[in-house]
C-alpha cells in the first residue's frame, strides 16, 4: 500500500514538473549565424560574422559561469525561401535560441516572421530594410547598426547640403533598394530637392554601363546608389569610366561598407561620402577588437559594421541572460529584458534598444581618404561628421510599428 | 534617339564578351561534345591571373592578354588529360556533372582566399580616357574591347572552319578512328582544342578584369547567360554563337533601356520562344 502511494504521488509530481515547464530553464544557448556565406554580400557578413559571433562568446565570459553556448551557421544564399527553411528547421529540430546576421533584406522580413511565429529571437545586424523596426516590427526582433532611415538620412541630407538638389536614382530592385530608394527620396524632397528619375536593376549586374548613361542623360546633379555590395563596387567602377564624376554629377553610395571601399581601392573611391555605424580605426577600443578579428580571418580584412553589430548584439543578448538567471527559451522574454537593459560594449559605445526594436546608437558620416592621405591598407575613412543616436533613426513619433503606443 | 545609339553601342560591347565565351563554349562542344560547366570559372582565372602577374610580378596588361590565356589555357587541358578524357563516349550529363563541380570547386577555392568582393584592375593607361561621339562618351578601353573581341572571334572562325588545322579538327570529331589511320594525333588535338577553348574564356576574362571587380564569382554570374546564347545560336555552331553573342548583347541593352526589370530575364524568354520555333538553335543542323 505504501509504495503505491508513494509511486502516485512521484508519478503526480513528474506530471506537474513537466506541465508547468520547471525544467526548461536552463544554462545553454545556441546561436544561428544566417547569412551569405558563398554571394556577393559574403564579405559583408558571411565567415566574418562566424568569426565575431564566436569572439563574443569567448569574451562574454559566459562559459566561466556555467553556461554551454554553441555556435552554427548556415548560407541562406540570398534567398527567402532557402532561409525559412533553415529558419524552420534551426528552432524545431535544433534547438536554435537566437539568429545574428542575416544580411540581406528580402531575407530579414521572411526571417522575421518566423521568429515571430515561432518565438524566437533574430538580432539582425546586416539587412538595411528601416520596416524591420516599422510596419514590420515584432516582440522578437532587434535591428541594430544600420538601416535605409540612417543612411538616406546621413548621407543623403549630407549631400543635398553641399548643393546636390536633384537626384537620380540606381536601385537595386528588391526590398532593401526599394525602401532605400524611398527613404532617400523623402529626404531629398523635404530638403527642397526634386527626383528626376530612377532605373530599378536586377541584383548581381555585372555591367551598369546603360543605367549609368541614363543617370548621366537626366543631368541630375546626383546619382544615387540604392544597391549594395558587388553592384555598388561596380556602378562605382564604371562611373569613372563613363567620365561621370569628371563631369560634374556626384556619385552617392548611399550603402557602401569597409569592404567595397577595400575592394575598389582608394583610386577609384577617393572623396566618396559614406554612412556607417562602426569603423575599425575609431578608438583604442575598437582597434584593439578589429585587431584580434583580423588575425582570426583569412584574408586579414578588419570588421564591417555588420560583423561588429554581430559582436555587439550578442554581447548585449549574453547581458540579458545573465539577469535573467538562466535561458527561458521564450524569445519574447529575452528581447524584453534587452530592451530594458542599456546596451553599452566596447565596439558602439552607450546606447539602448527602443521599444520598437531598434538599437539606438550614433552614426557617421566618412568620407574615403585620398591614396596621399592613407598609411594603410585599411586606412580608409576620414570622419566628418557624427549624428547622436537619438537623431540618427527613425524618431517613434513617426513610427507605424504596432508595438509604439501613440 | 542619342540615347538608343548609346544603348545600341553598350549592347554591343557587353556583346563581344558574350561573343567571346560562347565561341569558346562552342568550340569544345562542337570538337570534344562536351558542355563546359566549368567556362565561368575559367574565365574568371583570367581575370585573376591578369591581377596576379601585376601584383606580383609587376607585368600589366599587354602581356597579360596573352600569358593569362595561355597559363589558364594549360590548366585546362590539364583537366582535359586527368579528367574529362575518361567522359569520352560517354552521356552529355556526366560531362556536365563533371564541369559543373569542378566550377564550384574552384569558385569557392578563390573565395576562401580572396572574398567575394573581389580585388581592384585599372584600365591600362594607353587606353584611359575617351571620346565623345556625340551621343554618348565612349570609354577608349570599351571601344578597345569590340574590335580586340570581334578580331578574335573571326580569326579563331577562319582557323577551324578555313584551314587545314581546323579541317583536321573537325574530320576527327566525326570520325576519330579513320583520323588516326592518316596519322593523325587525335587525343593530343583534343586536348590542344579544349586548351584553345578555356583559352578564350581567360582571355574574356583579361578583357573584362579592368571593367568588373576582379570577384570569384564573375563567371558564374555570366555563365547562365553565354549558355543560353550558344543554345539561341545552336549548339557547336562557330559562326553561330559569334553573332548571336553580339546580337543579343544589343536586344540585353535595348532592354535595359526600355524595361529594366526584365533584362536579367530577356535572354532567356529569347531562349524559350527559340527552342519553340527551332530546337537546334538558329544556325544548328538538326540533328
Amino acid at each position: 500500500m505504501k509504495t503505491r502511494i508513494t509511486a502516485l504521488l512521484l508519478g503526480t509530481a513528474l506530471a506537474i514538473c513537466a506541465a508547468s515547464g520547471a525544467w526548461a530553464e536552463d544554462k545553454v544557448a545556441k546561436i544561428g549565424v544566417l547569412t551569405d556565406l558563398s554571394g556577393l554580400y559574403a564579405d559583408l557578413g558571411g565567415e566574418g560574422s562566424i568569426v565575431a559571433a564566436e569572439m563574443a562568446v569567448e569574451d562574454s565570459g559566459m562559459k566561466a559561469k556555467g553556461w554551454k553556448i554553441d555556435v552554427v551557421s548556415a548560407d541562406h544564399q540570398n534567398k527567402p525561401d532557402i532561409a525559412t527553411s533553415i529558419a524552420r528547421r534551426w528552432i524545431d529540430t535544433d534547438k536554435v535560441d537566437v539568429f545574428v546576421d542575416v544580411l540581406n533584406s528580402g531575407v530579414a522580413l521572411a526571417v522575421n516572421n518566423v521568429v515571430k511565429e515561432k518565438n524566437s529571437i533574430m538580432l539582425n545586424s546586416g539587412a538595411g530594410s528601416s520596416e524591420l523596426t516599422n510596419t514590420q516590427c515584432t516582440p522578437n526582433t532587434i535591428h541594430t547598426t544600420y538601416d535605409t532611415y540612417m543612411l538616406a538620412h546621413s548621407t543623403g541630407s549630407a549631400m543635398v547640403k553641399a548643393g546636390g538638389d536633384s537626384w537620380f536614382f540606381i536601385t537595386a530592385d528588391y526590398a532593401f533598394g526599394h525602401a532605400l530608394e524611398n527613404d532617400t527620396t523623402a529626404v531629398v524632397k523635404a530638403a527642397g530637392g526634386k527626383v528626376l528619375g530612377s532605373v530599378n536593376v536586377p541584383i548581381n549586374t555585372p555591367d551598369f554601363s546603360s543605367y549609368l548613361l541614363q543617370a548621366q542623360a537626366s543631368k541630375a546633379k546626383v546619382i544615387g546608389l540604392a544597391n549594395a555590395g558587388g553592384d555598388t563596387t561596380n556602378s562605382i567602377k564604371q562611373a569613372a569610366e563613363f567620365g561621370i564624376v569628371k563631369g560634374g554629377q556626384k556619385l552617392a553610395g548611399l550603402l557602401l561598407f569597409l569592404t567595397d571601399v577595400h575592394s575598389l581601392g582608394l583610386k577609384v573611391a577617393q572623396g566618396l561620402s559614406l554612412s556607417e555605424t562602426f569603423y575599425w580605426d575609431m578608438n583604442d577600443q575598437t582597434r584593439a577588437f578589429s585587431k584580434r578579428f583580423g588575425e582570426r580571418m583569412k584574408n586579414h580584412a578588419m570588421p564591417t559594421m555588420i560583423q561588429a553589430g554581430v559582436y555587439a548584439s550578442l554581447l548585449h543578448y549574453f547581458k540579458a541572460l545573465d539577469a535573467l538567471g538562466g535561458n527561458p527559451h521564450d524569445g519574447a522574454k529575452v528581447v524584453a529584458k534587452m530592451k530594458e537593459m542599456p546596451t553599452d560594449d566596447p565596439l558602439f559605445g552607450k546606447g539602448s534598444i527602443r521599444i520598437d526594436g531598434r538599437g539606438i546608437h550614433p552614426a557617421y558620416l566618412f568620407e574615403v581618404k585620398t591614396p596621399a592621405e592613407s598609411k594603410g591598407e585599411w586606412d580608409l575613412y576620414k570622419l566628418i561628421g557624427t549624428t547622436p543616436g537619438d537623431q540618427a533613426f527613425r524618431p517613434l513619433s513617426e513610427s507605424k510599428c504596432p508595438l509604439v503606443k501613440h | 534617339m542619342q540615347a538608343l545609339y548609346a544603348q545600341l553601342l553598350v549592347g554591343l560591347i557587353n556583346g563581344s564578351f558574350y561573343a567571346l565565351l560562347s565561341l569558346g563554349l562552342a568550340v569544345i562542344f562542337g570538337m570534344l561534345n562536351i558542355i563546359n560547366f566549368a567556362h565561368g570559372a575559367l574565365y574568371m582565372m583570367g581575370a585573376f591571373v591578369a591581377y596576379f602577374l601585376l601584383n606580383l610580378a609587376n607585368i600589366g596588361y599587354w602581356p597579360a592578354l596573352i600569358l593569362a590565356p595561355i597559363a589558364v589555357g594549360i590548366f585546362g587541358m590539364i583537366l582535359e588529360r586527368t579528367l574529362l578524357r575518361w567522359l569520352t563516349g560517354l552521356d552529355h550529363l556526366y560531362g556536365l556533372l563533371l564541369t559543373f563541380g569542378l566550377a564550384l570547386i574552384i569558385q569557392g577555392v578563390f573565395q576562401n582566399y580572396f572574398g567575394s568582393s573581389g580585388l581592384p584592375y585599372s584600365i591600362p593607361d594607353e587606353l584611359k580616357g575617351g571620346m565623345n561621339l556625340g551621343f554618348m562618351f565612349l570609354p577608349i578601353y570599351r571601344g578597345w574591347v569590340v574590335v580586340f573581341s570581334l578580331v578574335v572571334c573571326l580569326l579563331t572562325w577562319y582557323l577551324i572552319e578555313r584551314t587545314r588545322l581546323g579541317a583536321n579538327l573537325r574530320a576527327a570529331t566525326e570520325n576519330p578512328t579513320l583520323v588516326r589511320a592518316f596519322g593523325v594525333n587525335v587525343p593530343r588535338m583534343i586536348t590542344l582544342t579544349y586548351g584553345l577553348g578555356v583559352g578564350l574564356a581567360a582571355l574574356a576574362g583579361v578583357l573584362s578584369a579592368p571593367i568588373n571587380q576582379v570577384r570569384p564569382l564573375m563567371g558564374a554570374d555570366l555563365i547562365i547567360v553565354v549558355f543560353a546564347v550558344v543554345v539561341i545560336g545552336g549548339m557547336g555552331s562557330i559562326m553561330g554563337s559569334i553573332i548571336t553573342g553580339f546580337a543579343l548583347g544589343v536586344i540585353e541593352g535595348l532592354t535595359k533601356y526600355f524595361y529594366p526589370e526584365a533584362s536579367n530575364t530577356v535572354v532567356f524568354v529569347l531562349m524559350v520562344l527559340v527552342l519553340l520555333v527551332k530546337p537546334s538553335g538558329l544556325t544548328g543542323r538538326a540533328s
